[in-house]
């Protein structure tokens, strides 16, 4: 006998499960169109790759997997794709999705199938890309893809394997007939699991209120090491944590996964579908789907394709559309209302209850919380629903997350509870939405933030090397200038002018040379030669001879012509002039060079104004 | 009774000096650079470097906010950056500055692709290089990083910006809160489902 352990909290709703489990699981066969939404999994959208009017067989890909983390699409039986578009799907926003529409030829071919019976020869990788290939989800709700799920990483080491036979929400019995007609097919799938994983234990949870699919799961392991557990029926014992808690007496860490204990659990319908992805090779086109509720005739499960809509599962189960009131999809605990029965059935489907008004009536209205505590304790994850509630109602998510709000299952247990009929999961529901967004936005924000400053940078990096660029022209000018008159001066002193920029500095200097010259001479003339200006007199009168010894070929520059180097030599002036301050201002290294640069320009612009002075008051000479 | 006062007083003086000391090198040693507070501020705001505020971007509000300035002039953070605002400065949440524009909902801006003349001049107002394109070809914005600003519909000279509202999809959604009592009767698809079994309790009793 296995131990068993329990976990806190829980209710006992009215099971109801008998009204759809004395029937054997019936075929829905072909709805006049079935309706497949590529995403039918947790993660990305899968990517369409078949073509309106192109037809299929059935078991083809119509959407392979996309970017990121998924699985296929397949054709559920032969036909003709009709369209691709956005149809409603099953969702509580009741909001369209991508789907693709096929209409059945009715011949159900097959495409190709590759069974694999001896996948103990594959490599543990091979097998799971054929699980991926069949597009196998966990069917138990989430739809997380079977194949990451069973690929944990390598320091999470699996050593107890769960089937989860619980089942124990109310209405649902898909499992429980999947159990007591599929049973070696169930066996099947755990051992391929088994040897993927290879576990230390593993462990089958059947609530005490199945015994017909204890007995068929009991002699299907017979002789096998599994273990067949019988848990008390008690809602939520079959979520994945309570479950667990059950059979290991571990607790899954908050925020964490199974495997951080060692634990895996997987669901019946997904073993089904992996013994029938692996031994026969057929991906995973139809499901167990319970179909109940007061209005319809023969309540029961059925084995429906996927992309069926709702309203033919109805049909076959024989809806009274008059006594329906309310379709619902999943449990009265955890599911949610559709609004049409045209909405197709998906691989996380597992039942539709086809309530009538006395059934599922209008909840009461919410009434004042009175602090009862009720709520507390039926809390399967011993939260504290209550202060949850307030939080959540005063929209102070951040207190509600610190009471671990997203530790919450959504299971219900606490409204089913509540005296004041509040609706608290939707408050959950509410405020962990709202948290989402806030962390989304926050994300959002953050990149922008990083995407401005880097903007920003750039800018000013731009600017600088702008700058930079101007500068460092700037100062290759000044040099070229000053380069220039050097090289002017060794001309004139060697008597040769290479080129006419050159001649005309050459020039101005020549003209200069002379003035002094003069003047000197002048002075000389009007007194005695004196002996402060001995010094400087002959130097200046070999400068005019020098100069005097000029090709007399080279023209003589016109008044114009130095007027236009008088305001060449200010317009630069000026523009250093500018350069100065802005390195004055931004605090550049060079500004004592800049300094340097404008005192030599107005050292330039100086001189171009004596040389015009000069060349108007002597006379030219020719 | 000198040489004990003296000794007490020499005690006291050498702890002084010796936690003067310690404080010092603690005040070097560990020195914040930057002002955090500025920081948080700005790890607050909504990031769309739209100006809205009136500042040059979030950075320099938060500047702003930290040297003073009311905590109520960012429309595009709303009621929410005002609350956390409210409680990272520990003031009173105020109402939004209308003076700086109404909270609007999220929006992304949309290039009318055919009439776009490649001028370049939205690329260059975008804050966050959210705009693609070269001179004399056609822009589009990366939608994924637009914040939804409004800086580039203005110096759009062939105004072919549309600033288009984000309407929420299936993947976008989330949960309504519950419709309190009093509120209309006809319910959103999904809402108040979770065990309304229990009200069915008595019906079901009577089955057995």
């Amino acid at each position: 006998m296995t131990q068993l352990w329990n976990f806190g909290g829980g209710v006992h709703p009215p099971e109801n499960k008998r009204q759809s489990n004395s029937r054997p699981i019936r075929a829905a066969g072909l709805p006049p169109e079935l309706i497949l939404p590529l995403q039918q999994h947790i993660g990305e959208p899968a990517r369409c790759i078949v073509e309106p009017g192109q037809k299929v067989l059935k078991g083809d890909v119509i959407a392979q997997v996309g970017n990121g983390m998924g699985v296929p699409v397949h054709a559920p039986t032969s036909g003709r794709i009709e369209r691709i578009s956005l149809e409603h799907v099953p969702h509580p926003s009741g909001m369209s999705d991508t789907c693709v529409v096929l209409i059945p030829d009715g011949e159900e071919r097959w495409g190709e199938l590759v069974p694999h019976p001896e996948y103990r020869k594959l490599e543990r990788d091979q097998v799971l890309a054929l699980i991926r290939q069949a597009g196998i989800v966990g069917l138990g709700g989430a739809g997380f893809p079977t194949n990451i799920k069973l690929r944990p990483s390598v320091d999470r080491k699996v050593d107890t394997l769960i089937l989860n036979g619980a089942e124990c929400e109310p209405y649902i019995t898909a499992d429980d007939m999947t159990m007591r007609e599929k049973a070696d097919q169930v066996m099947t799938g755990l051992r391929i699991m088994a040897w993927l994983l290879r576990p230390e234990r593993v462990v089958i949870g059947i609530e005490e209120n199945k015994p017909e699919a204890i007995a068929a799961m009991r002699q299907a392991a017979e002789g096998s090491k599994t273990e067949i557990a019988i848990i008390p029926a008690k809602y939520p014992s079959g979520g994945e944590k309570q479950l667990i808690q059950i059979l290991t007496g571990q607790e899954v860490p908050s925020g964490g996964i199974p495997a951080d204990i060692g634990v895996m659990c997987q669901n019946i319908g997904t073993a089904v579908a992996v013994a029938d992805a692996i031994l026969q090779g057929k991906p995973l086109i139809s499901r167990v789907i319970t179909a109940t509720g007061e209005a319809l005739a023969e309540p029961g499960n059925f084995e429906v394709l996927i992309g069926t809509p709702a309203s033919h599962l109805l049909a076959c189960a024989g809806v009274d559309k008059q006594r329906l009131s309310r379709l619902v999809l999943g449990g009265p605990m955890m599911g949610y209302t559709l609004p049409s029965p045209g909405i197709p059935l998906i691989k996380t489907s597992n039942c539709v209850i086809a309530a009538s008004a006395s059934e599922l009536p209008t909840p009461a209205p919410e009434q004042p919380c009175i602090r009862c505590g009720h709520c507390a304790e039926a809390c399967p994850m011993e939260l504290l629903p209550q202060q949850l509630f307030w939080h959540a109602k005063a929209t102070e998510f951040e207190k509600a997350e610190h009471l671990n709000l997203f530790d919450c299952i959504e299971c219900g247990a606490c409204s089913y509870v509540c005296p004041s009929s509040i609706p608290l999961v939707q408050y959950y529901r509410f405020a962990k939405g709202e948290i989402r967004l806030q962390r989304a936005e926050q994300q959002k924000s953050d990149r922008a933030r990083v995407r401005f400053e880097a903007r920003q940078q750039r800018l000013d990096r731009e600017q600088q090397e702008k700058d930079q660029r101007r500068k460092d022209r700037a100062l290759a000018a000044v040099e070229a200038q000053e380069q220039k008159t050097a090289d002017a001066r060794t001309m004139v002193q060697n008597g040769t002018v290479a080129d006419e920029r050159a001649g005309k500095s050459a020039l101005v200097e020549q003209a200069l040379a002379r003035k002094k010259a003069k003047a000197a001479a002048a002075s000389a003339e009007r007194a005695e030669p004196s002996t402060q200006s001995s010094e400087e007199a002959p130097l200046e009168a070999l400068a005019s001879t020098h100069a005097e010894r000029i090709p007399a070929a080279e023209p003589v520059p016109s008044i114009e012509e130095l007027e236009q180097q008088l305001s060449q030599a200010q317009a630069k002036l000026e523009k250093m002039q500018s350069m100065l301050e802005d390195a004055r201002s931004g605090k550049a290294p060079n500004v004592d060079k800049l300094e340097r640069a404008v005192d030599k320009n107005i050292e330039r612009v100086r001189r171009a104004q004596r040389a015009i002075d000069d060349a108007q008051t002597t006379p030219q000479q020719a | 009774m000198w040489t004990s006062i003296i000794i007490a007083v020499g005690v006291l003086l050498g702890l002084a000096a010796v936690f003067g000391a310690l404080l010092g090198f603690a005040a070097e040693r560990f020195k914040v650079e930057g002002n955090p507070l500025v920081d948080q501020i700005d790890a607050l705001l909504p990031q769309t470097q739209c100006g809205q505020c009136g500042f040059p971007g979030c950075r320099p509000y938060a500047e702003a906010i930290n040297n003073g300035a009311a905590i109520n002039k960012c429309p595009p953070g709303g009621e929410a950056t005002i609350n956390a605002l409210a409680d990272l400065l520990d003031v009173e949440p105020q109402p939004l500055d209308s003076e700086h524009g109404a909270a609007q909902a999220k929006r992304v801006a949309v290039i009318r692709e055919d009439e776009c003349i490649g001028c370049t001049k939205c690329i260059q107002a975008c804050p966050v290089d959210a705009i693609l394109g070269s001179a004399k070809h056609m822009h589009t914005v990366i939608e994924s990083e637009c914040t939804g600003c409004d800086l580039c519909v203005e110096p759009c000279p062939v105004d072919c910006i549309d600033m288009i509202v984000i309407e929420p999809d299936i993947h976008s959604w989330t949960w309504a809160p519950p419709v309190v009592k009093g509120a209309v009767p006809g319910e959103a698809p999904g809402s108040r489902l979770i065990a309304t079994d229990s009200e069915a309790k008595t019906h079901e009793e009577s089955l057995l």
